[in-house]
């Protein structure tokens, strides 16, 4: 059986690339008008960075072939 | 919960991007698909029901916890953050981690001894049929309503965010829980609730991150918000002496002995929609161990809700109102704080997670209470009342026909709240009836071995019935708020920690009097079931940081600290 933290680690994976691919969008053609407070900060890179490698080490450590 | 009534649409929040937009979508997917790879898995009424009764404590507590960590919570207690200040943390630690360690060590032996599949089931085997009929119908009934006033708030609550049509909301939520309900059964919907989980710390977290960094720390943080309201908005017990020396106007007795003592231990212990997480663990240590687990996290569960609301309070360049006065004016309610929070640091991506993890809350809890509401119709109503010969295999489908009925009552119930608005404050008040009277009769069961059946029917009854009168007498005559409350500037949160502790009272004097007037069950007939006698089997040779008790310990101390630091 599928472990649920594969799901999680899916979940994670997608999600963190989908948001760091949006921040790197962003870094590259800064908008002229942001919308968000602290934009000089980038969180969409380094937090959906910090999901991806959280997703990507679930989805090694839980995925289906490792299961006993 | 805070009440969250939502009354006129404003200009919506948010606005989506194409990225945010598939982000939803692929949870949406995600949900579905372990819906139908857990089909195969839920063949027998034990898979269907109990999640095979295989979860680790991880599992089983994570969705323990998650079954109350839904959207309208998050929502309603960022609000109250803003709105009380510090003292909704209440709320999260005195009102949540005595009782689930109470939960924990003392009752969850019980409950795994005696393998019961619901809260109810358990009161037939203490004190006999009419009370697991109270217990089951009263619970049935006001699980699947919730479940539409649910639905109906947070539809109403995507109109406001994001500009979403309310059908919409309403049906592509309710259609994709039926689904993945009724296809895996309890474990489909515990692996939702983890998922959720960890939805709602990557989509909340960065709020609180980016808030502390822009508002300069915890003790600028303190100083902006004293200038801009008081001293008492970011202290825990300090204004709790009297009933007008702090937000809420609360005294610490109604903390102490109504949150603490009874609606907490109500709730984390005898509702089943959260109880059902932890029968479902696959052994009495996983049982024991997963409310600790769940407490350890509740603990934390602040940073990303109360902290976001004191946030508002110091870097919102808007002051944030009652729903009532947004309803008029067209401002922004208490209960817009997460949201505007959200916009003010999320930009594409990170908006579109934030708003994922609401819709996961929303639809996990959607899927908790009608999990929940299946079983207990199935196994405490239908077979007992209606068809006591049927298959295991008759049960799971009736189990899956009926999560699908549920949901559509729910949607019933949506709709009619629709029509109806004040509905949804009444229904939320009548679930709490039930709560505080419920704890009485199943902690004396458990711990007494004089109460007899008779007792615990009778003490359940009017413990309720006693709830509503006292709900009833202060809609009626608002003044009796001072008798009901011990004040009359109490306001509606202190007026149900109150109303819960005298219906406990009422529900305990009652057991007592009737089982000392009754006769006692045979000793022999309690085995498994009362403290005394019964023998809790052992969780083996572990070592000591793998017991229960250490972890509890543990936990105690964190909370013990907390408390002392925030005082």
């Amino acid at each position: 059986m599928i472990s649920i933290w594969f799901f999680i680690g899916i979940s994670m994976l997608v999600n963190g690339a989908l948001i760091l691919a949006a921040g790197i969008y962003q870094l590259v053609n800064p908008p002229a008008n942001p919308g968000v407070v602290l934009f000089n900060l980038h969180a969409n890179v380094w937090w959906g960075a910090a999901l991806l490698v959280f997703g990507l080490i679930y989805c090694i450590r839980f995925a289906p072939r490792r299961q006993t | 919960m805070p009440a969250m009534a939502m009354d006129v649409p404003t200009t919506r929040l948010v606005h989506l991007s194409a990225v945010d937009v598939v982000i939803i979508a692929f949870y949406f997917g995600l949900v579905l698909a372990i819906g139908f790879y857990l089909r195969g898995r839920a063949k027998t009424g034990e898979d269907f029901f109990m999640a095979g009764r295989e979860m680790t404590a991880w599992v089983a507590g994570l969705s323990f916890l998650s079954a109350n960590l839904g959207a309208l919570e998050l929502m309603g207690w960022a609000g109250s953050g803003y709105q009380y200040g510090i003292l909704a943390t209440h709320w999260y630690w005195i009102g949540a981690i005595p009782a689930m360690l109470f939960l924990a060590l003392v009752m969850m032996p019980f409950y795994y001894i005696s393998k019961t599949h619901s809260v109810p089931g358990y009161l037939k085997l203490r004190f006999g049929e009419p009370s697991r009929a109270v217990s089951a119908v009263s619970f049935a009934f006001m699980t699947v309503l919730m479940s539409g006033v649910n639905m109906f708030a947070m539809a109403k609550v995507m109109q406001i965010v994001l500009g979403w049509d309310i059908n919409f909301s309403i049906w592509v939520s309710s259609i994709t829980v039926a689904i993945y309900v009724a296809l895996g059964g309890l474990r489909s919907a515990i692996f939702n609730e983890v998922l959720q989980f960890f939805l709602i710390w990557a989509g909340a977290l960065l709020i609180p991150i980016l808030g502390l960094y822009e508002a300069g720390g915890w003790t600028n943080l303190k100083m902006q918000i004293a200038e801009r309201t008081s001293e008492q908005y970011v202290h825990l017990w300090s204004g709790l002496g009297s009933f007008t020396s702090n937000p809420m106007g609360i005294h610490w007795t109604g903390i102490v002995f109504g949150l603490g003592a009874i609606i907490s231990m109500g709730y984390w212990t005898t509702d089943f929609l959260v109880v059902q997480r932890i029968l479902a663990a696959k052994d009495i240590r996983s049982a024991e161990m997963a409310p600790i687990i769940g407490a350890g996290f509740k603990m934390m569960v602040p940073i990303i809700v109360i902290l976001p609301g004191l946030l508002g309070l110091a870097v919102l360049p808007v002051k944030l109102v009652p729903e009532s006065v947004a309803a008029v004016t067209g401002g922004h309610s208490y209960n817009d704080v997460l949201p505007l929070m959200l916009a003010r640091y999320c930009g594409p991506g990170l908006l579109g997670l934030g708003i994922t993890a609401l819709i996961a809350g929303f639809m996990s809890g959607m899927a908790g209470n009608v999990s929940a509401f299946t079983t207990v119709w199935t196994y405490d109503i239908y077979r007992p009342f209606i068809n006591s010969t049927g298959s295991d295999h008759h049960y799971v489908n009736m189990g899956r026909w009926t999560t699908v009925i549920g949901v559509l009552i729910s949607v019933g119930t949506a709709y009619l709240v629709m029509q109806f608005a004040s509905i949804m404050d009444y229904v939320q008040a009548l679930f709490s009836f039930f709560i505080a009277p419920l704890f009485g009769t199943v902690v004396l069961g458990m711990l007494w071995k004089r109460a007899t059946g008779p007792g615990g029917f009778w003490g359940l009854l009017c413990g309720t019935l006693s709830s509503i009168g006292m709900w009833a007498w202060v809609k009626l005559d608002p003044s009796a708020l001072r008798y009901v409350a011990l004040s009359p500037h109490a306001k509606a949160l202190a007026q149900d920690m109150y109303q819960a502790l005298w219906s406990f009272v009422v529900c305990v004097t009652v057991t007592v009097v009737v089982s000392l007037a009754t006769q006692p069950k045979p000793y022999t007939e309690l085995t498994g079931l009362v403290y005394g006698l019964t023998e809790v089997p052992s969780i083996g040779d572990v070592p000591f940081y793998e017991k229960p008790i250490f972890w509890a310990a543990v936990v105690t101390g964190i909370f013990i600290l907390l408390n002392i630091i925030f005082w």
